[in-house]
């Protein structure tokens, strides 16, 4: 049986639950979106990636009502929401400082954006009751937000949010303010309640690898523009340029010139008295045009000899081993000085770890396990 | 041993400063009218011993002031224009606190400056000043018959309506500070997360910002009122013969008929009816504090 896979952005009849349309917004000079175009669909779990300033607090403060663009359309379930004020939409948002209020208790933070609508009580103290049991907040209606935990109060932030069962759900940084092993627990929390409530999430985050365990689709972004918009895996896998790449985990990034051979495959002359490399490459390359090659280190193989048959091997001696208990990185440096980074797992015990500093060692890797990027 | 002597140092403040001198008004407030230097009796002496000075002690004076109608009018009228003045100073001032809280960052100093700036003149010097703006033929009479809004000069010179003018212009500040303070410390995306669930500004405002800045209209209200219940000079000056203000009579029994032991009496009652204000003011910092930490 052919299990159904969650992709509306690859049905072209689907109708986007959101579309920003050539939007731009300024703040005197400064261009934080820059004429931006993306769909977001309904029931997704949507990240905005980027490093601080890139404009995605922007783009969430846009879909919230908070800012109006300088120009460009913003449709929510094929209606133009730019002169709809924030109370009158149909998006709730969780803040990054969670602004819950001091002055109200758990229950009564819950109930504000119900009362405001003028739900009847019987239906409201359900609806509340319903929200703490969801976030598991049902011990903690009675006391205030300053007399609750860090998690506990994300929790009814998230709660207050989802309360008014809005068709879009904003997240400003939601974990921000957790520690690591929190921060994992909420994040597989949130991706509960998300498909429980089918609610659509729009999620922004620094933190690539909060994107990557949450999301349906990541979009990265760098001075207002979206730079590549995709499955976690994709983005991964086939960034589309030197900056995705190396936004998004390790990577070793090797600059030379192309040299395209038959089917696909690439030649890349990269330095000196080094061999060149090979990769299969799924876009067209001039001989003689600039181009990256991107590997991440966990897909470089580390031996002691030199590997039978591999398409890349490059020779050099440890440089620097970065042990994370179940990895370890192997900072490798060429005869050229040029580092390379391999990554593998740690299946023996350290003190039987077949290499160490200063080992001569071989890096190799397959044609296939690189990406070829123009850019 | 340290820390009792880090005790020591306000108590010791507080005792020879405020309970040694209240004490002494205390015992004056007791003793007769005489005419002598000091103007009452008895004093204490070596000679006749703790005993006789004790003996020579009564509540004479409580006793008058409740048999003379005019001092409980005037603890009365003092309450009534405190009670207005505050609430004026309220209205007043939570606007001009509000707008300095929502000022651009660069202009929050210079705002501040702005409102603490009157200190720097002499509080007499100030009332004195209003003396000449109130009267009939004073600048702001002048300015309102070129304008043509009035044709003949209004009193108010001498009025309750010039003591409310003199005693909100006095205390405003007190009342702005800490509100400001309160509003300043305010999470501006409180009022963000209640547009977002449904709030109008004005709803915002009332459930969120209002309720936030409790403890800062709290605090403005008792130091605006605590010293207004007092108040002597601005009465004295601006007010009229029918402005009827304990301080003002405290004042002229002390200065004008050198009745030291009734003028003690009056104040003495005076302080027992501001514990109350005081203990509650304080309890409400107390409880800010708490909540902040």
């Amino acid at each position: 049986m052919a299990v159904k896979v969650f992709a509306p952005w690859d049905n072209p009849d689907e109708k986007p639950l959101i579309r920003f349309e050539n939007v731009t917004k300024k703040f005197g000079d400064f261009v934080a979106i820059d004429n931006l175009t993306l769909d977001i669909f309904e029931r997704e779990f949507f990240a905005l990636l980027g490093p601080s300033g890139c404009g995605k607090t922007t783009m969430m403060r846009l879909l919230a009502g908070f800012e109006a663009p300088t120009s460009g359309k913003i449709e929510l379930g094929g209606q133009n929401i730019v002169p709809v004020p924030p109370n009158k939409r149909a998006v709730n948002m969780m803040f990054q400082s969670y602004a819950l209020f001091p002055h109200l208790t758990v229950w009564e933070n819950i109930a504000f954006g119900l009362k405001r609508e003028g739900m009847e009580k019987d239906k409201l103290n359900a609806r509340v009751e319903q929200m703490l049991k969801l976030t598991r907040l049902e011990r903690f209606a009675k006391r205030k937000p300053h007399q609750i935990s860090g998690g506990q109060r994300q929790r009814v932030a998230l709660a207050r949010s989802l309360a008014k069962a809005p068709k879009l759900l904003l997240l400003d940084e939601p974990l921000g303010a957790l520690d690591k092993k929190l921060r994992e627990a909420t994040q597989f929390e949130l991706m509960d309640i998300q498909e429980k409530t089918g609610t659509t999430f729009v999620i922004v985050t620094h933190d690539q690898e909060e994107a990557m365990t949450v999301a349906s689709r990541v979009a990265v972004m760098d001075e207002g523009q979206i730079i590549q918009v995709a499955t976690p895996d994709r983005i991964y896998e086939t960034p589309n340029s030197v900056y995705v790449a190396d936004f998004i985990g390790d990577v070793n990034i090797v600059e030379g010139k192309a040299a395209p051979l038959e089917e696909n495959q690439v030649r890349i002359d990269w330095a000196e008295g080094q061999p060149p490399l090979v990769c299969t490459a799924t876009q067209p390359f001039d001989p003689g045009q600039t181009c990256y090659l991107a590997i991440r280190p966990e897909k470089v193989m580390i031996t002691a000899e030199r590997p039978e048959g591999a398409d890349n091997a490059v020779q050099g001696k440890i440089h620097d081993i970065a042990y994370l208990g179940n990895i370890s990185t192997y900072h490798v440096q060429l005869s050229n000085g040029t580092i390379i980074k391999a990554q593998s797992a740690n299946t023996r015990r350290i003190a039987r770890r077949s290499f160490t500093w200063e080992d001569p060692v071989w890096l190799s890797w397959t044609a296939t396990a690189g990406v070829l990027l123009a850019r | 041993m340290r820390r009792f002597l880090l005790i020591a140092i306000p108590f010791g403040w507080l005792l020879a400063l405020f309970l040694v001198p209240f004490f002494i008004v205390v015992k004056i407030s007791l003793s007769d009218v005489a005419v002598s230097i000091p103007p009452y009796v008895p004093q204490f002496s070596w000679e006749t011993g703790i005993g006789t000075f004790l003996r020579d002690l009564d509540f004479e004076n409580f006793v008058f002031l409740t048999t003379d109608s005019l001092y409980w009018k005037s603890y009365v009228g003092s309450l009534v224009i405190a009670v207005i003045s505050t609430f004026l100073t309220l209205l007043i001032g939570y606007p001009i606190a509000y707008g300095m809280a929502r000022a651009p960052e660069e202009w929050r100093a210079t705002l501040m400056m702005l409102i603490i700036l009157p200190f720097w003149t002499s509080f007499l010097i100030r009332i004195y000043a209003w003396m000449g703006i109130l009267s009939r033929e004073g600048l702001l009479n002048q300015f309102l018959m070129w304008t043509g809004v009035i044709s003949e000069p209004l009193t108010i010179l001498n009025t309750n309506y010039a003591v409310y003018i003199g005693i909100i212009y006095a205390y405003l500040p007190f009342m702005v500070l800490p509100i400001y303070s309160a509003l300043d410390r305010m999470d501006t995306s409180l009022i963000e997360a209640a547009e977002d669930l449904g709030c109008s500004r004005l709803t915002a405002f009332w459930l969120v910002t209002v309720p936030l800045s409790r403890n800062g209209i709290i605090a403005g209200c008792f130091l605006v009122f605590i010293p207004a219940l007092g108040e002597f000079v601005i009465p004295s000056l601006l007010g009229g013969s029918g402005t009827l203000m304990i301080g003002k009579v405290l004042w002229e029994e002390f200065s004008s008929n050198r009745d030291w032991p009734l003028a003690s009496a009056v104040a003495v009652v005076l302080l027992l009816i501001l514990v109350v204000p005081i203990v509650l003011f304080q309890r409400n910092q107390q409880k800010q504090q708490e909540a902040e930490q």
